[in-house]
């Protein structure tokens, strides 16, 4: 692929593009746990399906981070030989998957962020982002529509899938504060106009979250809820360990080993 | 040997998708451009309907196969993700073949888009009739939804319309 590469900010740039990647593949990771597991047979396939769009816009990423590196390393280095400390993934990808209603909550907040971000980071100064992200924006519109309407069924459904779903969102609320926060390297984009000041879509993802959420008969927990962050600097929780353990142990026991 | 853009697409033409063999690469709107660059060399630009479609490397190794059996030995190709891939740049020849395999070729959305509301009304490919419904907007590949006909009975696969 034929790609400019920035001149400026490159550093920053490409801290940026494996934070992106490593979110996706985290969470592509998280889904596909479900792969033979799913409630039926239906939502399996979706789940899976959600997780290959997340994977393949890993692949873009890693790649154009491989470029931006300039190290000789390949996309599969970037995936299978970086240790815990070197992922910057939002904290909120690596949860384990817990049960369906879990599953979904997660991926519903998750998706209403990346809509917001998918759609300004189009505007992006750098333009294979852009192009990166037109393509994922379209994708995201289907794993929304998909994870909305299920915290609405089981939102409004039985008592118990109610229950489970509310402590889910209870649970998971505390990862949310990250997709607003910057980093160091993110301010610097940000002031470039490289990337979008996404710390501003924090309202509009709480009014896209409370529409959906009140469909649902769930309640939003409190806004001055205390929030983890650590993720984007390398600061996890101790399920990514396990997580990248089983994801990398094939490339770690037979380096370069392909298909 | 002179080859020119038509030979090229021509040859294109006979190279099938994988997962949907009755479709060529043409077809799907998945080749963007060709340019002859020199007496024995092309350039083919491509582009992945889904970001995560396992088929975009087969599809690119079968394009080589095809062009180095026709003779054509400097090969290039390139990946482009912007303009992003739609339905729309499939070919009407490419719905008919669909709708004749049993799959049921992309529709313009005619409806609001909301939650619990499906744009498209689908027609089932085997009997016609509008009378369908989602099962799922995920089937057995990303391009693909799952449907039911509530006349013939029979579920079917609709290849969703990507805008």
């Amino acid at each position: 692929m034929n790609i400019t590469l920035p001149s400026k900010n490159r550093t920053a740039m490409c801290d940026y593009v494996l934070q992106m990647a490593d979110s996706n593949l985290i969470l592509a990771q998280r889904l596909c746990e479900w792969c033979g597991h799913g409630p039926i047979l239906e939502q399996d396939i979706a789940l899976s399906n959600i997780g290959l769009d997340l994977l393949g816009a890993t692949r873009s990423l890693y790649q154009y981070a491989a470029q931006l590196q300039n190290e000789n390393k390949t996309e599969d280095d970037l995936a299978f030989l970086r240790g815990e400390r070197d992922f910057r993934n939002f904290l909120i990808c690596e949860l384990p998957k817990g049960d369906f209603g879990f599953t979904v909550v997660r991926q519903f907040l998750f998706e209403a962020y990346q809509l917001l971000l998918l759609e300004a980071l189009q505007q992006s100064s750098d333009t294979h982002l852009a192009a990166i992200a037109e393509k994922s924006h379209k994708e995201a519109l289907y794993h929304y529509k998909w994870s909305a309407e299920w915290v609405i069924r089981l939102g409004d459904g039985t008592e118990e899938s109610k229950r489970r779903v509310q402590e889910s969102i209870d649970d998971i609320w505390t990862y949310t504060g990250e997709f607003f926060i910057a980093t160091e390297w993110e301010q610097e984009l940000i002031a470039a106009g490289a990337i979008p000041d996404f710390r501003t879509f924090a309202n509009a993802w709480k009014e896209k979250v409370a529409e959906v959420f009140n469909e649902a008969t769930l309640t939003m927990p409190p806004a001055d809820v205390f929030m983890q962050k650590g993720g984007k600097n390398g600061v996890h929780t101790e399920h990514l360990g396990f997580l990248l353990a089983e994801m990398q142990y094939m490339q770690r026991q037979f380096p370069g080993e392909e298909w | 040997m002179v080859i020119t853009n038509e030979h090229i697409w021509a040859l294109l033409e006979q190279v099938p998708d994988p997962e949907v063999p009755v479709l060529s690469v043409v077809d799907l709107g998945v080749v963007r451009d060709v340019a002859v660059t020199g007496p024995d060399a092309v350039t083919i630009t491509i582009t992945p309907t889904y970001s995560g479609c396992p088929a975009m490397d087969m599809i690119s190794m079968n394009i080589r196969m095809a062009l180095l059996e026709a003779g054509i030995k400097d090969i290039r190709i390139e990946s482009r993700l912007s303009p992003a891939w739609t339905t729309d740049w499939m070919s009407d020849e490419g719905k008919r073949k669909l709708k004749e395999y049993g799959i049921a070729p992309p529709v313009n959305p005619s409806g609001p888009d909301g939650l619990f509301q499906s744009r498209e009304q689908v027609p089932c490919p085997h009997c016609n009739s509008t009378h369908t419904e989602l099962i799922s907007q995920f089937g057995s590949t990303s391009c693909k939804a799952l449907y039911r006909c509530l006349d013939c009975k029979e579920p079917f696969d609709y290849f969703k319309c990507h805008r």
